[in-house]
């Protein structure tokens, strides 16, 4: 819609995905087919998490010190960023690296937990000397710890190790993070104000200061795990997951011109902030949504990023029954709740069933994910936040 | 008549309406008097005890008092004077009701020190205290307010609520670029036409013990403690460190044809925007300059402007040695001998770094700059750095014909921002 040109079509051109169901392409789509899911109900008892696969991170940052330079959140990032780059077939391209745009959200903040404990002990202890807490930072915290709690060196990282440093923005807030990230990508692409970028996010769920942060309002699932779609309102909740999801967008002209080909084709992003404090709002604002995405008539189907959290979930349950003949899959289920790296998580699986010519199996006990037999032309990826902000895309069968 | 589309035929962008604080006060008029009469607003710090600390001294905002302190719920106020000043002058919507979406700069939230002591009081033990243990008292709903706090979208969220801009807000950090890049956020997506205005807004409240702290181990801070006033030298031969600030900008951009359709009063424009990420170090820029000097050279080409058209410079100028090195080296690159004649001074020699907030606030600055013709000095500047032979304006704000500005922003993490402010259209 620039400046009266007509919008740039844009393509997934790659996908890189770690989480607790493996790495890759192949291994995400076999745990899919066999409704594998890895949550752990004992590590943070009662608080159940789908703890990250192990990785040989050497694959992807073959550098040891880089690697010590990095808390969890930013290899796990810097890895599947790595994929996506590896799976657009530009990994270590001098050509195209240094003029890709890079758009990152990003929570961050690991904190040594060692550290903070002594403090809060000391002081309990009636510790009220004034330069205590200062004494203690000073002398516990490792320099470099400060690196890996800021939002944009992952962003930073995937920079150092891969190359990719067109441009580097990170975008924060949770879940719509996620979302807002992927949008402005192909805003700008579409607008001819970007020709490829690398999107994307990633997330450790194996935190006790996170769980801290969600416990607070109760959204952490706790003690036995059940699919997002069977936990009850009123005692729902997410199990915080690891994991990374990035993706390679380009304008249809940019892939064509290099000879890459298209997973899918990414038609549009949107993303509002609906007045929660109203009930049914969310509802609404979902309905909204689709109504902007111009979904087709065709073989459809929906993948969520539904958190299963109480009050949210329900309202995205009553959007989904208005259309309750549309084959949908939560991702939360499977995954867990890797926060920003949720709806770029969505997108990936979207994109990846769409080029395999088939949407996953169903995994809910509940009979709201229905069976489709049909190959699915487009997928609508919902990601509506735990606390604020619903966003949505439509991927489609990309016609070259 | 002035065509509302610049020489690459995409809208023009202007600022309507502009806001500031930072140490020196809150408000336009009071910060641009302070700073064209070269004066600190770097202070002992008073907020919590330093002992043991190397660095004592920052640009705290004080007067706004916050207790428990809290350096989220100060960004948020922070945020929100800027922004109501912005807005207010702009004139633009009606109370509660802007007519655009907003671009956040904020710095990375995170549970504070009073929350994690407060679950610690809540444990009820006096040993032991843990996450396992805070975790057990932590849900029930009497601390929910700790999680909206310090969720990293909790700022955008509030401004969202009080000024109503439309659509979903988007909060970022591009570290110490992060006002420059929310200012580009909104150039661009009224350049696609996706709106007629944006805010765009840029807040740093994070003056506290462990920010302190964590900068201090990387040794980037001044410990020209004493007298404070004196610790930021940009340039300057004896600096030894940035010094941490807090304050916050806040543009309203509008299109020109919207802009002028309104009959709002154009402030300047917003003429070109250039980034380049770094990949040569976390924390420190490539030694060729490589991505300081494509920045740069990627502003100007963005605004379809050259070097000659530069007048002044509002440099990133953060007084630690290898951040104003650098800078000479990457601007000399781009302007050849004109380096060592045009004007480059830095506002952090008088507000400190306001860190996520410093390109917004240096924005607002350099619209100052080009509505007063005249550039406030680089204060502190006694002992020259002979390797840099920049005109910094040492000491004492200089009268000039200023029709265009450059404002650099350079972060951890490789980030490269520039922006280009003119008076007019060009």
């Amino acid at each position: 819609m620039t400046d009266g040109k007509p919008a740039r079509e844009a393509w997934i051109t790659g996908i890189g995905l770690a989480s607790s169901l493996g790495e890759g392409l192949d291994q995400h789509w076999d745990a899919l087919e066999a409704r594998r899911i890895n949550a752990d109900e004992t590590t943070f008892a009662p608080y159940i998490v789908h703890p990250m696969a192990k990785l040989n991170f050497d694959l992807q940052i073959p550098k040891k010190g880089d690697q010590r330079q990095m808390e969890a959140w930013q290899r796990i990032g810097t890895y599947a960023a790595g994929l996506a780059l590896e799976s657009a077939g530009i990994k270590g391209n001098t050509d195209i690296l240094p003029h890709m745009d890079m758009i990152v959200a990003a929570g961050g903040g690991e904190r040594d937990l060692d550290v903070d404990a002594s403090v809060l002990n000391a002081q309990a202890q009636g510790n009220a000397d004034p330069g205590l807490l200062n004494e203690r930072l000073m002398n516990g915290l490792r320099p470099t710890l400060f690196l890996a709690q800021l939002s944009n060196l992952l962003a930073g990282n995937i920079a150092i190790v891969h190359g990719v440093t067109g441009s580097s923005r990170t975008f924060m807030g949770e879940e719509v993070a996620g979302v807002d990230a992927v949008r402005i990508a192909l805003a700008r692409i579409a607008a001819g104000q970007s020709d490829i970028a690398l999107v994307g996010a990633a997330h450790n769920g194996e935190r006790k200061d996170l769980l801290m942060l969600y416990e607070f309002s109760d959204f952490n699932l706790k003690d036995k795990f059940a699919p997002v779609w069977k936990r009850p309102d009123g005692h729902g909740g997410f199990a915080l997951g690891s994991g990374g999801a990035f993706l390679v967008i380009e304008s249809k002209e940019h892939a064509q011109a290099r000879g890459a080909k298209p997973y899918a084709r990414l038609t549009n992003v949107v993303a509002d902030r609906a007045r929660r404090t109203n009930p049914g709002a969310i509802t609404a604002t979902l309905e909204k949504l689709w109504g902007q995405l111009r979904v087709k008539s065709g073989a459809t189907a929906i993948i969520t990023g539904a958190t299963g959290a109480s009050g949210v979930t329900a309202e995205e349950r009553a959007f989904l029954k208005t259309h309750g003949d549309i084959a949908a899959r939560a991702t939360g289920t499977s995954f867990g709740h890797i926060m920003e790296a949720q709806f770029p998580l969505g997108l990936a699986l979207a994109a990846l069933s769409i080029s395999k010519g088939k949407l996953f199996p169903p995994n809910d006990s509940t009979g709201l994910e229905i069976e489709m037999s049909t190959p699915p032309t487009q997928i609508v990826v919902i990601g509506a936040a735990h606390w604020r902000g619903e966003g949505m895309a439509l991927v489609e069968t990309a016609s070259a | 008549m002035t065509s509302t589309r610049d020489k690459f035929g995409r809208p023009v962008v202007v600022v309507t309406g502009m806001g500031v604080v930072t140490s020196l006060g809150a408000g336009k008029e009071d910060n641009w008097k302070k700073l064209t009469a070269g004066e600190s607003g770097i202070r002992t710090i008073t907020r919590f005890p330093t002992d043991g600390l190397k660095t004592t001294m920052a640009g705290t905002v004080d007067f706004i008092p916050i207790e428990p302190f809290s350096s989220t719920v100060l960004s948020d106020k922070l945020a929100d004077l800027a922004a109501e000043e912005a807005v207010t002058q702009a004139a633009i919507g009606s109370k509660g009701d802007f007519p655009g979406p907003l671009f956040m700069a904020v710095a990375p939230v995170e549970v504070e020190w009073y929350a994690r002591q407060e679950m610690a009081k809540a444990t009820g033990a006096t040993s032991g205290i843990d996450y396992n243990s805070m975790l057990k008292v932590s849900g029930g709903g009497e601390f929910a307010s700790f999680h909206h706090r310090f969720l990293f979208g909790s700022v955008a969220d509030h401004l969202v609520e009080r000024f109503g801009t439309k659509g979903s807000p988007i909060s970022l950090s591009t570290a110490c670029a992060s006002g420059a890049t929310a200012i580009q956020l909104g150039v661009e997506a009224i350049r696609r036409g996706d709106t007629d205005a944006a805010l765009c807004v840029a807040t740093d409240g994070s003056v506290n013990p462990e920010a302190l702290i964590r900068f201090s181990l990387l040794s980037a801070l001044s410990m020209h403690n004493d007298p404070p006033h004196r610790a930021v030298r940009p340039f300057a031969k004896n600096r030894d460190g940035f010094v941490m600030a807090e304050g916050a900008g806040a543009l309203v951009l509008e299109s020109l044809e919207a802009a002028t359709a309104r009959g709002a009063k154009i402030l300047g424009v917003l003429a070109g925007c250039g980034e380049l990420a770094d990949s040569f170090h976390r924390t420190r820029s490539s030694p060729d300059g490589k991505p300081i000097v494509g920045c740069v050279r990627n502003a100007l080409s963005d605004a379809g402007m050259s070097v000659d058209q530069i007048d002044y410079i509002n440099a990133h100028g953060t007084g630690t040695p290898e951040n104003d090195r650098m800078e000479y080296q990457g601007i000399s690159a781009v302007f050849g001998e004109r380096a060592k004649q045009i004007p480059v001074s830095s506002n952090k020699s008088m507000v400190g770094h306001t860190l996520s907030a410093a390109g917004a606030v240096e924005a607002v600055f350099s619209v100052l700059t080009l509505e007063h013709q005249r550039i406030p000095p680089t204060i502190n500047y006694d002992v020259p750095d002979p390797a840099i032979p920049f005109d910094v304006v040492p000491n004492k704000a200089r009268d000039a014909k200023v029709s265009a500005v450059m404002s650099n922003s350079f972060g951890f993490g490789g980030q490269n921002a520039s922006l280009i402010l003119t008076g007019e259209p060009a």
